[in-house]
């Protein structure tokens, strides 16, 4: 799709239009991108060593040299969310990945061939949906074991049902457009109509998904961890530093929930807020 | 002097873009009296629709009257509430659109959306509604109008659909009807009974209408006056048979010399700077050497879709090199699907298609895009704004059979073919950067040819490639065509219901009516002495772009 002779500065401009014209989404993309960059420099930014304990320490509220207090061990927490953050979009991200890229296949074949594979996915997809999801990714952590690695096939397979059917219905309005037919004439197989003409043409409605879901996916990430399945203790995970502080909150200790707690609030809320500008980008038809 | 019922005056209309503020009409005058046809015909993006939107108006946010009044019975409606209009609206003031189908609301019966229209304007009397509604029906000659009072609009065809909103826009018997484009997309036979049926629901009310067209034939056929609009002015204005047989402005003039007539030839329909390029018309060397196999020959070719009849059913016939062949037909005569087996989109279910002496219908349409054939069979769609990839800019659709069937990568290579195609399509380079919903209809038009003529085709299928575009790019299109077969020697195989059209690029004809062929020859001969009675009756349905209504009076 990048054999586009579109030049840069176009989609440069065009992006810098997004942004302005839409202020929620320009903060949502720096709020993004300001994360991202936390996780990347993680062992720069982080003060302490997350994983440290220092009893002496312990359950200190938030001051200049903890500036998010510390833990029940000593550990400070500021330093622990910046590492968190590395897990997380991790997580997250491949969690995504992993059910955008075979949802939107699975589900891009199913709405352009029609017939019974369709059906017989259309059933599948209704099934997995019956199931109360968070429960289902429970069930398959502790069943796979409790790795990085089943949080996020867990993930992605609840998500799956979402992707399959939307990129289903997409492909399946657009799958008798004259420029479907075209690119057959032009010598593309069916496969490749799917995967090089239908779907990149998808993608902006996607985005909104996906950016969505990002935000599920920590959450959901999180909240596996916080019934202890997945991540397990000293390492730093959101999720789990919120199950630790839980103990504290009823001694008035505060910060080991709600530091943790607000990261990964306004990490969703930046996925969150940044879909309708991602398809925005995305979409050259709003390019006028 | 009687009084107008609709008068315009300096009528000024704005749309705020991304891009600043664009002027969409630039003053407009245009007065109407009660009972009279207005035709405002003009190209796309002229701003008919916009005056017609003003009017009832029903622009969009982005659009605002700037200037100018519009008086209405005497009163200025120009700064008139949302109840005043909404009153006037349907009551005194009512409208019927283009694509018929998608105007109406797809999860309501017939009857109910015309009760509603009734009801809207307090004209409904519960206990006969249903009366009402069948009574409607009836004034716009639906056939078995009980049964379709509970039909849903995609139980019907769009001529009928077309009579449905005619029904519910005569329903609270308004005064003025706009009808925007009333029969464009309806086959010639349905656009000649919709225009025969408003003429007439016209004359029994006494309704004044305007009629906004892009068809010179339709205007000059049903308009008592007309206004050319271009580029947000109207250009020209007067009595029809005057305006046509005189036209004073040289956009008018382009108009009317770029509408076939009965006996129009494609060099008539030349702009004058296109015709000095265009070699003198030597028919190509065509004579067959005995012993060369036709270009394409189809052999009793069958397809059905399950359902009871074929979609078609034994069909026969040949183009010989170079030669173009019109494929003629009311929609649903199987001529689309005829193209698509032709260029082995779908497989047949029987027959033979044999493409230069060589059996194509063997490799399954699955498969074909591996095969060598693949490259000298292209097609060209009938609608150019669903043609072409939403995602991919002009260079890159015209790039596309070149990577894919050439496997050229980027590079000078491919920018020259890329190029060379675009100059034969007579696209402008400057737009092959564009993405399709940066182009007109007419470029699009051209990028969908560009993009069948790069791979240097031996014979292009051309699905309705003009149905959607204006007159002057028709005619453009339809001699840019003409010239790759002449210059090339591209065998054409052009599908089309508009018989003059087909009359003017192709030699030879074949008429298909569901799905069988009933008439075949040379189109000159078919023209003047049709033989089957479907034949006559398409003939007849053309509107001809005919000032004098000779036609008329010989009817009247």
């Amino acid at each position: 799709m990048s054999d586009l002779v579109l030049n840069g500065s176009s989609t440069g401009r065009h992006i810098v239009y997004v942004l302005r014209s839409n202020p929620v989404t320009a903060l949502a993309a720096t709020g993004t991108l300001l994360l991202v960059l936390i996780a990347i420099l993680a062992p720069v930014l982080a003060p302490y060593d997350p994983v440290a304990s220092n009893v002496p320490q312990a359950l200190q509220p938030p001051s200049w040299s903890h500036l998010a207090g510390t833990d029940q061990l000593g550990r400070d927490i500021l330093s622990r969310i910046i590492w968190a953050a590395r897990l997380d979009l991790v997580i997250a991200v491949s969690a995504v990945s992993l059910s955008f890229v075979t949802g939107a296949v699975i589900g891009g074949f199913c709405g352009y061939r029609g017939g019974r594979l369709d059906r017989w996915v259309g059933r599948f997809v209704d099934v997995l949906m019956a199931f109360p999801l968070f429960v289902l990714a429970m069930a398959m952590v502790a069943a796979l074991g409790n790795r990085v690695e089943n949080i996020v096939i867990a993930t992605a397979v609840i998500n799956l049902p979402f992707y399959i059917r939307f990129a289903r219905a997409e492909v399946n309005v657009r799958r008798n457009a004259g420029w479907v037919e075209a690119a057959r004439a032009c010598g593309d197989s069916h496969l490749s109509v799917v995967l090089r003409v239908l779907l990149p043409n998808v993608l902006p409605a996607m985005a909104v998904q996906i950016s969505l879901n990002l935000g599920w996916a920590i959450l959901n990430a999180a909240g596996l961890s916080f019934i202890g399945l997945g991540v397990t203790a000293p390492t730093p995970e959101w999720g789990i530093m919120v199950a630790e502080g839980a103990r504290f909150i009823t001694t008035g200790k505060w910060w080991l929930v709600a530091m943790p707690g607000l990261a990964l609030m306004l990490t969703v809320l930046c996925f969150n807020l940044l879909g309708d500008g991602l398809r925005d980008i995305l979409d050259p038809r709003m390019r006028t | 002097m009687t009084q107008d019922l609709l008068r315009v005056e300096n009528l000024q209309v704005t749309f705020s873009t991304r891009h600043g503020t664009v002027t969409a009409l630039h003053g407009i005058d245009i007065a109407l009296k009660a009972g009279e046809t207005l035709g405002i015909v003009g190209e796309s993006g002229s701003g008919k629709s916009v005056t017609s939107l003003a009017v009832m108006r029903l622009l969009d946010r982005a659009g605002r009257i700037t200037g100018g009044r519009v008086t209405f019975e005497g009163r200025d409606i120009t700064h008139a509430g949302h109840a005043d209009l909404r009153r006037l609206r349907g009551s005194a003031l009512s409208m019927i659109f283009q694509n018929p189908r998608a105007a109406l609301n797809p999860i309501r019966t017939v009857e109910q959306q015309i009760v509603d229209v009734l009801a809207a304007h307090g004209k409904l009397s519960r206990a006969n509604a249903r009366t009402q509604a069948l009574d409607l029906l009836r004034a716009v000659l639906i056939r078995d109008p009980e049964a379709r009072l509970s039909a849903y609009p995609h139980e019907l065809s769009g001529g009928m659909c077309q009579r449905v909103m005619i029904a519910m826009a005569i329903a609270c018997e308004p005064v003025l009807l706009i009808a925007d484009e009333p029969t464009t997309g309806l086959d010639v036979t349905t656009q000649q009974t919709v225009m025969e049926l408003l003429a007439r629901i016209q004359a029994e009310r006494g309704m004044a209408m305007i009629l906004i067209t892009h068809d010179l034939g339709l205007a000059a056929r049903w308009c008592d006056r007309i206004a050319v609009m271009e580029a947000g002015r109207v250009v020209e204005q007067g009595e029809t048979v005057a305006l046509f047989e005189a036209p004073a402005h040289p956009y008018t003039k382009r108009l009317v010399a770029a509408s076939p007539t009965r006996a129009s030839t494609l060099a008539d329909l030349a702009p004058p700077d296109l015709a000095r390029d265009a070699p003198p018309v030597v028919a190509a060397p065509r004579e067959r050497k005995p012993g060369t196999p036709p270009l394409l020959e189809l052999v009793h070719v069958v397809k059905s879709f399950g359902g009871p009849t074929r979609a078609v059913d034994d069909v026969s016939f040949q183009i010989p090199r170079g030669g173009s062949l019109g494929l003629v037909g009311e929609s649903g005569s199987g001529k689309s699907t005829l193209s698509r087996l032709i260029c082995r989109l779908i497989d047949p279910d029987d027959g033979d298609i044999v493409f230069d002496g060589e059996s194509i219908a063997r490799t399954p349409a699955r498969e074909f895009h591996l095969s060598p054939r693949r490259r000298d069979i292209q097609i060209v769609f009938q609608d150019p704004n669903d043609s072409l990839n939403p995602r991919y800019t002009a260079f890159d659709s015209i790039a596309h059979p070149l990577r894919r069937l050439e496997g050229l990568r980027d590079g000078p290579a491919l920018q020259t073919r890329v190029r060379e195609a675009a100059r034969r399509a007579g696209l402008p380079m400057d737009l092959l950067e564009r993405f399709p919903h940066q182009l007109s209809g007419g470029q699009k038009a051209r990028v969908g040819i560009a993009r069948a003529v790069a791979p240097r085709p031996r014979l292009l299928i051309l699905d309705e490639p003009t149905a959607a575009l204006d007159v002057s790019v028709q005619a453009v299109i339809l001699q840019l065509l003409d010239r790759l077969r002449r210059e090339d020697g591209i065998g054409l195989l052009f599908v089309s219901h508009d018989l003059n059209v087909v009359r003017m690029l192709c030699d030879d004809l074949v008429v298909l009516q569901a799905g069988k062929v009933v008439e075949t020859g040379p189109s000159q001969s078919i023209f003047q002495r049709p033989q089957a009675a479907y034949t006559r009756m398409l003939l007849d349905a053309v509107p001809y772009f005919d000032p004098q209504r000779t036609e008329l009076l010989k009817t009247a």
